[in-house]
């Protein structure tokens, strides 16, 4: 479970999150919606621990995330991400792509991390690229890469920032089926995402942020169809032109 | 009498010359580049503010003319401190810290290029500082900087020329011996060029394979 209790975070005089307070539950796939500025990526930096937090706090099965005796390199052995920006290591191929994290950070046996990187790669659709270096790849292709990157150290939760944006359109469905793949087989993720289809599709509850404030919650059915905050029908009806 | 034409003894001596150029090229290379991550990667790791007093170290060896650090390095270390060092030890000394100062600037840039968001990811991954700089900075940092650290290494081959005025009797010098003997400054010139090129090319070679064999993109 994560619990995000009355976070607030500023870059210099911009505070991007105002008290943010959020559970998302085990096998919860929550979608983050909102215009840009509105907070949503920085939300996920934080709950990796890799952005500090300025009050409130943030909780990852009961381990407070930025306490000063947790151990950060090990939480995040649970709590996959991947960026926008693929960010694979060009002088690796895809298989020590996924490999890296499993042998250096677990300490696992180059064997039996190539076996799980190959399940993995399989898994989104990469079986036939594993000595391919990255720079090869298509950005879909590279996405997928980062995904099942994540995938190998058997996260318990997944986070997603926009993870489509950078991609031509036309990669974008290849990515969104990796995703969908994943909420089926009952990942808790949270996505920030730009596509509403995907988000009304794949979510069990839709978060709308703005201006550095969770302006509402609910099942995408409300959200979508029902909107109650006057910014959300404002996002709403501009994205969907 | 003297000798005047060209021996195989002199060929002998120039090649104890170039022996000389390449011990004190590769000691002061190697050192100069240990110290040169050492000193790039705190620079970059400190901010600049921090690490303003390296970095003003850095600047004088880089900006004041070898010739001078080797003279005044011999008269501070031998007569000033009184300490009894070989002139081998004083140009290895003064030609380290001359490589370590553009080899800090070097390594700095080859952190610099890898992007944030690469170091980002590999974090994200669980990897420790140590293990992203092993695993991503090092490697990545390494393709960035080669062609700049090839450049350097040579330079610091030819620049070894200077080490004369620490009495090492390098290959340029030993040419000039020879010279002053047999009064043939063109031929002994060209024999001493080609010298230093037999030196150089296998460098720049290695430095030209690594690139193509680190070329996946």
């Amino acid at each position: 479970m994560i619990e995000i209790e009355n976070v607030r975070k500023s870059f210099g005089p911009l505070e991007v999150l105002k008290g943010i307070d959020l559970t998302v539950q085990n096998g919860e796939v929550l979608t983050v919606i909102g215009g840009s500025g509105s907070g949503k990526s920085t939300l996920l930096t934080c709950i990796n621990g890799l952005e500090p937090i300025d009050s409130g706090r943030i909780l990852i099965d009961g381990t407070e995330v930025h306490a000063k005796g947790t151990d950060l390199n090990k939480l995040r052995r649970k709590v996959g991400i991947v960026f926008q920006q693929w960010n694979a290591f060009p002088h690796l191929t895809v298989l020590e792509n996924v490999t890296l994290a499993p042998r250096k950070v677990l300490g696992m046996a180059r064997a039996q991390a190539e076996e799980i990187a190959v399940r993995q790669l399989n898994h989104v659709g990469l079986g036939d690229k594993l000595k391919t270096y990255p720079g090869r790849l298509s950005g879909g292709q590279q996405q997928r890469m980062a995904i099942a990157r994540a995938l190998a150290m058997s996260p318990r939760y997944m986070l997603f920032d926009e993870v489509t944006s950078a991609l031509d359109p036309q990669l974008v469905g290849e990515v969104l089926d990796t995703l969908k793949m994943l909420a089926q087989e009952g990942m808790t993720m949270i996505l920030v995402t730009h596509e509403m289809a995907f988000a009304r599709d794949v979510s069990d509850r839709v978060a709308f942020f703005h201006q550095g404030v969770m302006a509402e919650i609910g099942p995408p059915a409300h959200i979508f169809g029902d909107p109650q905050h006057p910014e959300t029908r404002k996002f709403l009806s501009s994205s969907r032109q | 009498m003297f000798d005047t034409a060209l021996t195989a003894n002199d060929f002998i001596f120039l090649a104890k010359g170039a022996w000389m150029t390449i011990l004190v090229t590769i000691v002061s290379v190697i050192a100069g580049t240990v110290l040169g991550i050492v000193f790039g990667t705190f620079r970059y790791q400190v901010g600049p503010i921090w690490a303003a007093p390296l970095t003003f170290v850095l600047d004088i060896f880089r900006s004041i003319p070898l010739l001078i650090q080797l003279v005044l390095a011999n008269a501070f270390l031998g007569t000033v401190l009184r300490l009894n060092l070989s002139g081998l030890t004083i140009a290895c000394i003064v030609l380290s810290m001359y490589c370590a100062a553009y080899c800090a600037e070097i390594v700095r840039g080859g952190i610099e290029a890898v992007p944030t968001t690469t170091r980002r990811a590999a974090r994200s991954l669980g990897l420790t500082w140590w293990q992203d700089m092993r695993e991503i900075v090092l490697p990545l940092a390494t393709r960035v900087a080669l062609p700049s650290w090839i450049g350097l290494a040579l330079g610091v081959m030819k620049d070894s020329a200077l080490v004369y005025v620490v009495q090492v009797t390098e290959l340029l010098r030993s040419t000039q011996i020879l010279i002053t003997r047999l009064q043939e400054p063109l031929l002994l010139l060209m024999i001493c060029g080609a010298f230093y090129f037999v030196i150089s090319f296998p460098l720049a070679r290695f430095g030209g394979y690594l690139e193509k064999r680190w070329s996946h993109d």
